[in-house]
């Protein structure tokens, strides 16, 4: 393989762990509650941002900052959940969909009047900007942190959802919602521990994603909180191995697009995005790796 | 064990039940038939807390001067108390293995060692479980399926049992099978409360059985008497007097 597909390879790669980080909570969300939470893209920003401020301070180390980027990803998602989709379950889907635009409204505009609309730089320690050398290519260790990162959290999960009671309940409500109830599972808690987990993840790719790209703003999460959910789209939304697939082919796709096409043409890298969207779902309704499912409000 | 008094239950605005007086002993099996829409269904689901009850009360007695009002609980709550439904049409979770689907039937256990030979014990039972154990429920057969929802239910350690339509769409032969089964179960000391169209297989092998009809009991009695009974006949067993 030529340097220069390497490299592509693994930049499709690097942005395919963000989209798959953020499109997993996406997944796991509109599995149990059957709703696109349009507020899950803003925790990155919020994870962006708890690193900015925790990092600034000079007094903790990065692996405790990862983990309080999380445990804050965790609880804003517990309290999106508690104030904003809690109180709608039972109204239309709809409302459900409307309240979200609205928390998301409210963080975005909250983050510009306490944080200001002004980009911060935000940077990794110089280890993590070094360059790393594989065969003929060379890339910058962030890129295999937060590849390997999601990898690592990928398998967490799966090991969590395999394997643990919560996990079997959360399968289990997605699943089945009157069976669950029956079987005794807690559904307020189940979903709370989805909400939680989801969000944490988006946090943290909040994290990864300012130390790739160095700039943040509170607008930061609007963008690649779209582009996950077209990921989750692709890949079958509800499934969280099609939420990860979705994420490393949009990425995957995306760098490709802009790799391979003239470059007068890499401007509409979104336009190519949405347009692999299109193209899935006309062939493929329900996505890659979706089933067709019950209704629930 | 369980008992019902003037149990008023309502869907939205359309009310179902209109005071039903019930009551399951312990050890019994108790039917529960009627025609479609006369409110069997809803009556399971008000037991498992699924629908808000408007009056009247659902009370178990746990032996011992001990009682429980179900009507002020939660789902979880009333499978806690050992009051356990294999609900219409099943309801397994389809994309889950087997194995999960009994497990997920314990949810509420603790006693893992206990959980450990309890799914063996349905290996026993069932044979066909045990050996598609790593299969997803989905992918079972309607009977097999059944037995699976049984197992589930019985994974729960249920002190009474509620039983949805277990005949439902099922082959006659298994039919059969099913009601071997619930009979088998009945005399290990499980209780029951089996809600059925197919009435002449549930009243066969009841003790005792209640005649719901359009939200009100009509009619009960043991259910070899109910067999011989001519309206019971005529509009349930399609019989003549």
């Amino acid at each position: 393989m030529s340097a220069y597909y390497l490299q592509q390879l693994l930049n499709g790669l690097m942005l395919g762990s963000l989209y798959a980080l953020i499109a997993i909570g996406f997944s796991m969300i509109y599995g149990i509650v059957r709703l696109i939470n349009f507020a899950h893209g803003d925790l990155l920003m919020v994870g962006a941002f708890t690193t900015l401020g925790l990092a600034s301070t000079g007094l903790l180390p990065w692996w405790a900052i990862a983990l309080l980027v999380l445990v804050t990803g965790a609880l804003s998602g517990i309290t999106i959940e508690r104030v904003a989709i809690r109180p709608m379950r039972g109204a239309p889907q709809v409302t459900g969909f409307i309240a979200t635009l609205a928390v998301s409204v409210v963080i975005e505009n909250g983050g510009l009047i306490l944080l200001s609309g002004q980009p911060r730089t935000f940077l990794f320690p110089e280890i993590m900007r070094s360059r790393v050398t594989i065969g003929p290519a060379s890339v910058a260790a962030v890129d295999l942190v937060i590849i390997g990162s999601t990898l690592l959290l990928c398998v967490l999960l799966l090991l969590f959802v395999r394997g643990t009671r919560m996990g079997r309940a959360m399968r289990a409500l997605a699943d089945n919602l009157l069976a669950a109830r029956l079987m005794g599972i807690d559904v307020d808690r189940t979903i709370m521990a989805a909400f939680a987990i989801g969000s944490a993840f988006a946090a943290f790719a909040g994290l990864l994603w300012g130390g790739r790209f160095g700039q943040i703003d509170p607008l930061i999460g609007f963008a690649p909180g779209l582009k996950a959910f077209v990921a989750c789209v692709i890949g079958g939304v509800g499934s969280i191995g099609g939420a990860v697939l979705g994420g490393y082919l949009l990425g995957l796709a995306e760098v490709m697009f802009v790799g391979m096409l003239p470059p007068i043409y890499s401007g509409y890298r979104d336009a190519f995005v949405f347009a692999t969207l299109i193209l899935v779902l006309l062939l493929m309704p329900n996505g890659l790796l979706g089933r067709p499912e019950e209704d629930r409000a | 064990m369980l008992t019902l008094a003037e149990l008023v239950v309502e869907r939205g605005a359309t009310r179902v039940l209109h005071g039903i007086d019930l009551e399951v002993r312990s050890g019994e099996i108790v039917a529960l038939i009627g025609a479609n829409g006369a409110g069997k269904t809803t009556t399971l689901h008000a037991i498992s807390a699924l629908l808000p009850v408007r009056g009247g009360r659902i009370t178990l007695d746990l032996g011992e001067g001990t009682a429980k009002r179900l009507d002020r609980m939660s789902p979880a709550e009333v499978v806690a108390c050992g009051v356990v439904q294999c609900p219409e049409g099943r309801q397994l979770f389809a994309s889950l293995t087997v194995l999960e689907n009994l497990l997920l039937g314990a949810y509420r256990r603790d006693d893992r060692e206990a959980v450990k030979r309890d799914l063996a014990r349905m290996s026993e039972l069932f044979p066909v479980l045990g050996e598609r154990r790593n299969q997803s429920a989905g992918s079972l057969s309607g009977g097999e399926q059944m037995m699976l929802a049984i197992a589930r239910a019985l994974m729960a350690r249920p002190r009474l049992l509620l039983l949805d339509e277990p005949s439902l769409g099922l082959a006659p032969q298994m039919v059969d099978r099913i009601f071997e089964t619930i009979l088998a179960l009945n005399r290990e000391g499980v209780t029951m409360l089996l809600v059925e169209q197919n009435a002449l297989a549930a009243l066969e092998i009841a003790d005792r059985a209640y005649v719901l009809e359009t939200g009100r009991i009509v009619q009960s009695g043991t259910g070899a008497a109910l067999l011989d009974d001519p309206a019971v006949r005529a509009a349930y067993l399609g019989l003549g007097a």
